[in-house]
């Protein structure tokens, strides 16, 4: 048909998608308080374009035009609603969305992330609903990073659009007495995004791992838009740490190399020291919290690459301020492992035993894995070879299984063993990184 | 936006108040029906009567149905209301936390659906 032209279209409302997608959804669902609407206006702006621009010619300022088309069409929709809304508030947003001619677009993506993890929203459907208004991921695409049917996914993200609009949830930074609760909803949701994919260690779901780089992504627009927040900056620094191990965790042959056992030659060193400028930025701010802390853990793992030595009890001692915060049974089986290394396998394993009441550690893979090595160490082998089959049946990674299993025969074997320190995957529901 | 305020509480702690504490709850009520006034944001409000007195009304095959009781039976009940008119959903929600009924019972906040 239109050939070149129509190929040229095509690839310029592409790379404006890939740059400004988010952008332009952020400032239209602003104005109009629904990202449904926006979403359905800017895609049919895309559509205009590819017809458009073939006939006659690739605008000067792609995004300013699609972002006049878009409003138009949000102008059409607001008029055709009009009869079950008040005379007044359609006037108003007739006004918003007439009177704003602002080029460049002015970057509102923060207000919309802010709706998006918004405390009345359900806390599963956050991370989704970023990837889908900020990164213009389809429900699909999301729906197969998160283990969810589509259809349940692509409804969730709707039920929480609706309320979005109909809830009128503000798009915008909340108060400074409510910034740092809801802050910490925001950074979940993208640490959820990067842990989604880092959980992926052979990197062969190409799109898992496209997460985590989405997650740094997002990590990194909301430090540059809160250079202030250390926790924010204390969050990227703690996924460039985790991202510049993604490659360790396997060796040549594609078994599980555990963090203890890893060549400090194989880290990253570019993304290590990004993070360390990072988390030292936070550090001089002064004020504490999970994320800097968690980083501060990293980093006490990777100073092993010019000591030699790991400092576990530095190590014990964040986990101890980590837990005081979280109060997560995460955090403390990472700390009876640590003050295992400082105190002996005994003293460690006091620590898991007090937490064993906790009916959610039952299913919990890292703390048997963690119970084993220790039981191993202390000479209790019986026990150990029970806490392994444990820890094998509840591990989903078959690399990992292997290695859980080569650990639990070699009890037979030597009984005194060094104690493995099993490195868990930033998961989803109770992120520590190991 | 407007929005409901709902105050739902057990209310079986109002008779088992003193006097004293029923006049203390009560001034918290009428500071926190003055702080809205102030505002400008105040549509309307009220409270409810307990349970005990509601009767529930309901069409059977054409036949009216008049029944003793609420909807439901449950441990909190709907014991009084705020509208407000305020800009979002933030701020509907920090007027809630500052009603004396977020302190002792549950504060559900639900938009209006306009209709007229």
């Amino acid at each position: 048909m239109l050939g070149d032209g129509g190929r040229l279209a095509r690839e310029t409302a592409e790379t404006v998608a890939r740059r400004s997608y988010g952008k332009l959804v952020a400032f239209l669902a602003a104005r109009i308080r629904d990202v449904a609407g926006a979403e359905d206006a800017l895609s049919d702006a895309f559509a205009a374009a590819l017809d458009d621009w073939p006939l006659n010619g690739i605008p000067t300022r792609p995004e300013a035009w699609l972002l006049t088309v878009a409003r138009r069409k949000m102008l059409d929709g607001v008029r055709r609603r009009r009869t079950a809304e008040d005379a007044q508030s359609h006037l108003r947003l007739m006004n918003e969305l007439a009177d704003t001619h602002e080029v460049p677009v002015p970057d509102e993506r923060l207000g919309l992330m802010f709706a998006c993890a918004h405390p009345s929203i359900d806390p599963a459907i956050r991370a989704p609903l970023i990837l889908q208004t900020i990164l213009g991921f389809d429900a699909a695409a999301i729906a197969s990073a998160f283990l969810v049917a589509p259809a349940t996914m692509s409804q969730r993200l709707v039920r929480a659009k609706t309320k979005i609009k109909e809830a009128g949830i503000p798009f915008h930074l909340p108060d400074a007495d409510e910034l740092a609760g809801r802050l910490d909803a925001v950074l979940g949701a993208i640490y959820a995004t990067f842990s989604e994919g880092w959980a992926d260690p052979e990197g062969t779901e190409t799109r898992r791992r496209n997460m985590a780089e989405d997650g740094i992504w997002l990590g990194q627009l909301v430090a540059s838009l809160m250079p202030k927040e250390p926790e924010a900056l204390g969050l990227l620094a703690l996924m460039l740490h985790a991202e510049a191990r993604r490659g360790a965790r396997r060796d040549a042959f594609g078994e599980y190399v555990p963090l203890a056992e890893q060549d400090p030659l194989s880290w990253n060193a570019e993304l290590i020291e990004a993070a360390e400028t990072l988390l030292f930025q936070a550090g001089a701010m002064g004020k504490i919290g999970r994320y800097q802390l968690e980083a501060a853990v990293q980093s006490a793992h990777v100073a092993r690459g010019q000591t030699g030595r790991t400092d576990w009890a530095a190590i014990e001692r964040l986990y101890g301020a980590l837990e005081a915060i979280t109060g997560s049974p995460v955090v403390a089986i990472n700390r009876a492992i640590a003050i295992a290394e400082v105190d002996g396998a005994a003293e460690g394993l006091a620590v898991l035993d007090a937490l064993s009441e906790d009916k959610r550690l039952a299913d919990y893979q890292p703390y048997w894995a963690a119970r084993a090595g220790l039981l191993a160490r202390a000479g209790s082998r019986d026990e150990a070879a029970q806490a392994y089959d444990r820890a094998i049946g509840l591990e989903a990674d078959p690399a990992v299984r292997r290695f859980l299993q080569k650990r639990q025969n070699s009890l037979a074997r030597d009984a005194g063993e060094g104690l493995s320190i099993t490195q868990p995957a930033a998961s989803r529901t109770t992120p520590s990184a190991g | 936006m407007k929005y409901m305020l709902l105050i739902y509480s057990n209310e079986a702690q109002w008779p088992a108040m003193t006097p004293e504490q029923q006049k203390q709850g009560l001034a918290a009520y009428t500071a926190f029906t003055e702080a809205l006034n102030a505002a400008g944001v105040r549509v309307a409000s009220d409270r409810l009567r307990p349970t005990t007195t509601a009767t529930s009304v309901r069409i059977v095959n054409g036949e009216t149905k008049v029944l003793d009781g609420p909807y439901a039976e449950s441990k909190e009940q709907l014991g009084g209301f705020y509208m407000i008119d305020v800009p979002d959903l933030d701020t509907a929600l920090s007027w809630a936390a500052r009603c004396p009924g977020a302190s002792y019972g549950t504060m559900e906040v639900r938009p209006i659906w306009e209709m007229y």
